[in-house]
């Protein structure tokens, strides 16, 4: 528990957002001094514009004691690339950039094709072959548990074997602030610093530390199409149908990522506070329906649900996602679902995911996120 | 074990949510290990089980400090306060043999919703809080300790920057506040040395504070130069922990790949210090259902609970877990699978 961030804390007590970023920075030095050679993956999202930041700090009046990675699909928008390169100048930090348009050239995978192409898959080869390549052996992500549920039951340092895979069952119990970093030589660690942060918390440090983000988390007019009620950028790598009209929207982005699944929504927040109020707002008026318990609490997963089909390509996605994802118009929820949570067994029934047989995975297939449980 | 989050206007909340049954102790001691509050369910109708008393014990172990005993289904049983203050007394009882700080009881019907969020008005006869006006408002500020200072050295962060003749001899020592309060100026002892300091600065990236506590991470500047390293302990003078080699503490074995033995040899991470450690004695098992002692057992198995004494090859700067959870907590690794195997709260040192 901690002090909520509407109060102001008393004497020796810290605010939320002060636990986590002590928290946060706790991680990166006990990183920095375990291992020979991490590295911090940073796409330009905000998530990882906060870890930056993060890093920073730990370290600071030194520099930031490891490299930075961006694991680059070649599907970015313009805006992002040149926010990453300004911004990791200013940190002074060496960029890696895991391209996967190397690896589809160097014919090491294959690019999928058709309307529904989409290189989300091919993240995980590039970022595996750049870890073994540069030898890290530990790569910070800017995964948060509440994200969605797969996630709630990851660890901080999550271990990864040599063939970069996740063993939910080989995962170490993590006590007090006491983390256990040792591996074997060819394992790595994926390590979440910022794993107890909520969405809001995200957006609320953003504000708080004037921290800069891509101009596309703003609203902006932007040519766009719907497609299974997600609203697409028109761009010339994107494959549309002559059903598919294009016309133009005010939108932002809450994620960035591939361009070619990464969803818009409709916006006018132009400035963070406008943000901050739509994700406060949802939050508010979910923890409104305290009886309704599990009434909010599907919605909420599905809300979930639906930001993470937004971001997983049409390809992985079946007509009960679909649906789901409509509700993605709604402000911006994190699916941090502010809300009580009867657990695991009720959701597992409900969540559309499970559910539904025939639907694989929805989630986007993300590089520093772990696979579902 | 799930993590879970939500947020009232007053705080916001982290639900470890662990399962139950005794092959998850390891799960529930580590959820409690971070819990600043437990909350352990009850059916109304079946009254105090085995694993109530189970899981309040492993809540005393672990020093949780806020416990709420939750009576729920009390639409079942007509919503009887004669069943409410039956297991509660009960309760009571048990709760008397452990060291438990805090103890509340709410009577619920979870179903129904009586005393979740609002007061019920199917038991006008219970004059408490409803269990989230408890979670809001249970006082957690003072269950960190502030009293004694302890600085576990995590980080050594040298700029080596010759360009900036202030940063060319900048010797920081970072690191996360275990306990206590610091200040500029604040006479200092370091281990394993036992030399004295002084605090010169004490540095964020946010500028210098005035005083630093627990959980705050900074980085201290000294205005001796000492060898300090990652792992060494910062604290008063006159109020330092023990510098120890050998330690009792509860285990709670973690692993079916091996057992825990007399003359095991382990690693042991406590705070940011790793050494090694052998297993000179199992001085009784816990039987966690009936607090038996064992004194006969001579290893512990996944999920057991017992009493041990450790010999480390170098000193352990440690606290009693009861006095401090961060400097009297440890965890035990494999040394040969580097698998975590076992978590351990220091009982006493030598």
């Amino acid at each position: 528990m901690g002090q909520s961030s509407q109060q102001a804390p008393g004497r020796y007590q810290l605010s939320q957002l002060d636990v986590l970023e002590a928290e946060a920075i706790f991680i990166m030095r006990e990183v920095a001094a375990e291992f020979e050679r991490p590295v911090l993956l940073f796409s330009g999202g905000k998530d990882s514009i906060v870890m930056l930041r993060l890093a920073e700090k730990a370290f600071w009046p030194g520099a930031v004691p490891f490299p930075v990675m961006h694991v680059d699909t070649g599907h970015n928008f313009d805006e992002v690339i040149e926010f990453r390169d300004r911004r990791v100048a200013e940190a002074g930090v060496r960029l890696v950039v895991a391209s996967v348009q190397e690896q589809i050239d160097a014919g090491k995978v294959t690019e999928p094709t058709g309307r529904w192409a989409s290189r989300n898959r091919l993240q995980t080869a590039a970022l595996l072959e750049a870890i073994e390549e540069h030898g890290f052996d530990a790569a910070f992500g800017g995964a948060r548990r509440d994200e969605e549920k797969a996630r709630a039951k990851e660890r901080v340092f999550s271990f990864r074997d040599e063939f970069g895979q996740w063993d939910p069952k080989n995962q170490r119990p993590e006590l007090w602030s006491v983390f256990n970093t040792r591996i074997d030589r060819g394992e790595h660690i994926r390590v979440f610093p910022i794993s107890n942060w909520t969405e809001l918390d995200v957006w609320s440090y953003i504000e708080r530390e004037r921290l800069e983000l891509p101009s596309i988390y703003f609203a902006h007019e932007r040519r766009v199409f719907e497609r299974d009620g997600i609203l697409l950028a028109d761009s010339p790598i994107i494959q549309r149908d002559e059903t598919e009209t294009v016309f133009a929207e005010t939108v932002r982005y809450r994620t960035v990522g591939d361009l070619t699944c990464t969803g818009a929504v409709k916006s006018t927040a132009v400035e963070l506070d406008d943000i901050i109020a739509e994700i406060a707002a949802t939050r508010l008026t979910e923890r409104g329906q305290t009886r309704a318990d599990d009434r909010a609490s599907e919605a909420a997963w599905r809300t979930a649900s639906a930001r993470a089909t937004s971001r997983a390509c049409a390809a992985n996605t079946c007509p009960a996602a679909r649906r789901a994802a409509s509700t993605e118009h709604a402000p911006a929820t994190g699916p941090s679902s502010h809300h009580f949570d009867p657990g695991p067994g009720k959701h597992e029934q409900r969540h559309p995911a499970v559910r539904h047989g025939g639907l694989r995975r929805r989630r986007q297939e993300h590089p520093d996120r772990p696979t579902a449980v | 074990m799930a993590y879970r989050y939500f947020a009232t206007p007053k705080r916001t909340f982290i639900i470890a949510d662990t399962p139950g049954h005794i092959q998850y102790t390891r799960n529930m001691v580590t959820g409690a290990s971070t819990a600043d509050l437990a909350i352990i369910l009850v059916d109304a109708r079946k009254g105090l089980q085995e694993q109530s008393r189970r899981h309040a014990f492993l809540t005393c172990l672990l020093q949780v400090p806020h416990l709420v005993l939750a009576v729920n289904k009390m639409d079942l049983v007509d919503y009887s306060q004669e069943r409410f203050e039956q297991i509660k007394s009960e309760f009571a009882d048990f709760a008397s043999k452990l060291d438990v700080c805090d103890l509340a009881f709410v009577p619920l019907s979870a179903l129904h919703g009586d005393n979740v969020v609002s007061r019920s008005e199917d038991m006008p006869w219970y004059s408490g809080p409803s269990l989230l006006h408890h979670l809001e408002n249970v006082h957690i500020a003072s269950d960190r300790n502030l009293i004694d200072a302890r600085f576990p050295v995590q980080y050594v962060i040298r700029p080596h920057r010759s360009d900036d003749p202030e940063l060319h001899d900048y010797r920081g020592y970072a690191g996360q506040l275990a306990g206590g309060v610091l200040k500029p100026g604040d006479e200092v002892t370091h281990l394993p040395s036992g030399l004295n300091s002084r605090i010169s600065r004490i540095m964020t990236a946010d500028g210098e504070v005035a005083e630093a506590y627990s959980p705050m991470s900074v980085t201290l500047l000294l205005e001796d130069e000492i060898d300090i390293s990652r792992g060494d302990m910062i604290c008063r003078p006159n109020n330092a922990p023990k510098a120890s080699q050998d330690i009792e503490a509860m285990v709670c074995w973690m692993t079916d790949a091996r057992k825990l033995t007399p003359r095991s040899k382990l690693i042991v991470k406590h705070t940011t210090r790793t050494a090694k450690v052998m297993v000179k004695d199992l001085r009784y098992r816990l039987d966690v259902n009936t607090l038996h002692r064992d004194e006969d057992a001579d290893h512990l198995a996944l999920n057991e609970i017992g009493r041990v004494r450790l010999r480390s090859t170098q000193p352990l700067f440690v606290d009693e877990y009861a006095k401090n959870r961060q400097t009297g907590g440890f965890i035990l690794i494999d040394e040969a699978t580097n698998a975590t195997v076992g978590a351990g709260m220091v009982v006493k040192a030598d």
